[in-house]
């Protein structure tokens, strides 16, 4: 009986703790600071099963009075992180890599998010689950170095600012295993 | 020329006046549902692929149900898995209507993709089928889905592809309908699918 009541109790708790962790919006409260700049919004899509790359997004603010610059970028979850910009023309998309940094001018905000610029985890060890977390490490010019996690979100993700999916961010994507063609 | 010959010219010019008469009202006053739209022939073609389901995919799988058509790639991070996790949204708010609704998804990157990686690919997505070949048929199938496909050096000897990232839907005639974005309102792809679905699927 003890452990009934103990369970239900950890079972009406645990909504009320995942909502404080998530902040006001419903996202993760994952905001760090490295120097003058804040890095929010930190979030990677699920990937389908053996998808070979995976994208990452989040958002950072330079609060300093001098411009920086986002160098590299690296993950234990992948071979290699590469800065990408994605844009669309005529219902064509075209993907470009950054080779010469991202910049993140003072006093600005520079956010990553999907059907624009990414981080592309390249040569993925293992498929990226939604609900969990894969750890990236940012670099800096001037600030240096930031590792943080990012929450693994559904594939139809489409993030950041507002862009909440319909169709159950928390369920554990890709979720039909059992209705292979 | 005799007056008899005459005759039976004039009778032939006046029939021939006739014949030409009928046939510009018949073009005038035919339904203009008849005119050919430069989609009509999307998707026809002699392309043949392989696909994951152990067939091959011609114009003619094209048939039979209606299918939602989108080509992409797997070294794609952002808007290849946004799409598939969109379609993957659609039907689910769908339910049973779109029970016979096939996906096919086409690489772009047949060099990259295989067969097997294709399959683990879209394995998740119901009535999802992913298609790859050669990349002579798939240049013919690009053609005759009227999209755009290519192949873009990224800085370090990779590569990525440019393609059109819209997603086709043709009904159970193989005929093309309309086509939708990942950026759409899902809502509101949802209800154009559902329309379609409930009058021509």
């Amino acid at each position: 009986m003890k452990n009934i009541a103990l369970s239900l109790l950890i079972a009406l708790a645990m909504p009320a703790t995942a909502a404080l962790a998530h902040g006001p919006h419903g996202h993760a409260a994952a905001k760090q600071q490295i120097g003058d700049l804040t890095v929010s919004e930190a979030f990677a899509r699920a990937t389908p099963p053996r998808a070979p790359v995976g994208g990452a997004y989040f958002a950072v603010t330079n609060a300093g009075t001098t411009d920086d610059r986002l160098i590299d970028a690296r993950s234990p979850a992948g071979a290699e992180v590469q800065i990408h910009t994605t844009s669309e023309k005529d219902g064509v998309m075209s993907m470009r890599r950054i080779t010469d940094g991202l910049p993140v001018p003072a006093g600005q905000t520079v956010t990553l998010a999907p059907g624009g610029m990414h981080l592309m985890v390249m040569g993925l060890t293992a498929p990226l689950v939604a609900g969990e977390h894969v750890e990236i490490t940012l670099q800096f010019e001037n600030a240096g170095e930031i590792t943080l996690p990012f929450e693994i979100r559904a594939l139809t993700a489409r993030g950041a600012a507002g862009g909440h999916d319909q169709h159950g961010e928390a369920a554990p994507c890709p979720s039909h295993d059992d209705s292979k063609p | 020329m005799s007056r008899k010959s005459l005759q039976r010219l004039r009778l032939a010019l006046w029939g021939l006046v006739l014949v030409v008469g009928l046939g510009a009202s018949w073009l005038l006053l035919s339904p203009r549902g008849q005119a050919v739209l430069p989609t009509d022939d999307i998707g026809r073609g002699e392309y043949q692929l392989l696909a994951t389901d152990g067939q091959t995919f011609t114009a003619a799988s094209l048939r039979g149900a209606p299918s939602l058509v989108f080509f992409g790639f797997t070294h794609c991070p952002d808007v290849c898995p946004m799409t598939l996790g969109a379609i993957d949204g659609w039907k689910q708010e769908l339910g049973p209507l779109a029970e016979d609704l096939r996906v096919w998804f086409v690489s772009v990157d047949p060099e990259r993709d295989t067969l097997d990686l294709m399959r683990d690919y879209v394995g998740w997505l119901p009535g999802a089928v992913g298609v790859t070949g050669t990349p002579d048929e798939l240049r013919k199938a690009v053609a005759s889905f009227k999209i755009y496909a290519r192949k873009v050096p990224v800085e370090g000897g990779d590569y990525a592809m440019d393609h059109s990232a819209y997603v086709m839907l043709f009904d159970a005639k193989g005929a093309y309908n309309q086509i939708f974005s990942h950026t759409e309102d899902p809502g509101l792809v949802v209800e154009r699918l559902r329309r379609f679905l409930t009058t021509q699927g």
